[in-house]
């Protein structure tokens, strides 16, 4: 399940929603990330581009993994401006097992912030700055700056 | 013609071409002096695939896309 929101996630509507939806069916482990926009260098908050089709099909790979492990992931992002302590991003990992939970969570989250086809900006002093030095590129970049 | 999509921050209008490989979508971009500075740094995907072979046959209707460094969260 992947969910795109305009702005701040509601995060406690969208824990409590998943643990409900997931409660009956057997899962002995549920561990959630949560991502929270933190005060640093003056930013008023972020704000984030997303290319939703490819997201769509990173997230559907993710999802076969997690299921040839009897798991299941979640994620939700925020679109657009998100304040300062508003939070954008949740992963969550459903699984029989907590090492499988454990494993699979630290894995998407980094492979989330390593392919994800999302842009983020910082909102400060009225303008919105691409986060350029925060920023990694998505693996097999530069084929087209191969050519002189 | 293909239609090539400059994503995120790049923050360039869209452009149609004739090319037969991303070969020629390479040639012409690199003579776009402001494109040029990103390329080394973008991912390519062709009709939302991302491809590593600049040797990718291309048809006309195809959309190219260039996808810069990113950071989701």
């Amino acid at each position: 399940m992947l969910e795109l929101y305009d702005n701040a996630l509601n995060v406690p509507e969208i824990l409590m929603r998943w643990y409900g939806d997931e409660a009956q069916n057997n899962y002995g482990a549920f561990i959630p990330f949560v991502g929270t926009v933190r005060e640093e260098s003056g930013i008023e908050g972020l704000s984030f581009d997303i290319y939703e089709p490819i997201l769509d099909r990173w997230f559907e790979a993710w999802q076969a993994r997690a299921k040839a492990e009897g798991a299941m992931v979640k994620m939700a992002h925020s679109k657009g401006d998100v304040k300062v302590h508003e939070s954008s991003y949740i992963a969550a990992i459903f699984s029989p097992k907590r090492r499988t939970a454990l494993e699979l969570i630290g894995a998407f989250v980094e492979d989330f912030k390593a392919s994800a086809p999302i842009w983020k900006y910082d909102l400060k002093d009225g303008e919105r700055l691409y986060a350029k030095d925060r920023s990694t590129p998505i693996s097999g970049s530069g084929l087209l700056g191969a050519v002189q | 013609m293909v239609h090539i999509e400059f994503l995120g921050p790049m923050n360039k209008e869209s452009l149609d071409m004739e090319a037969s490989t991303l070969q020629d979508v390479a040639e012409r971009l690199n003579q776009d002096d402001e494109v040029k500075a990103w390329l080394q740094t973008c991912a390519v995907a062709v009709n939302d695939m991302l491809v590593s072979s600049l040797d990718t046959p291309l048809n006309p209707g195809d959309k190219i896309s260039l996808l810069p460094p990113v950071c989701g969260g």
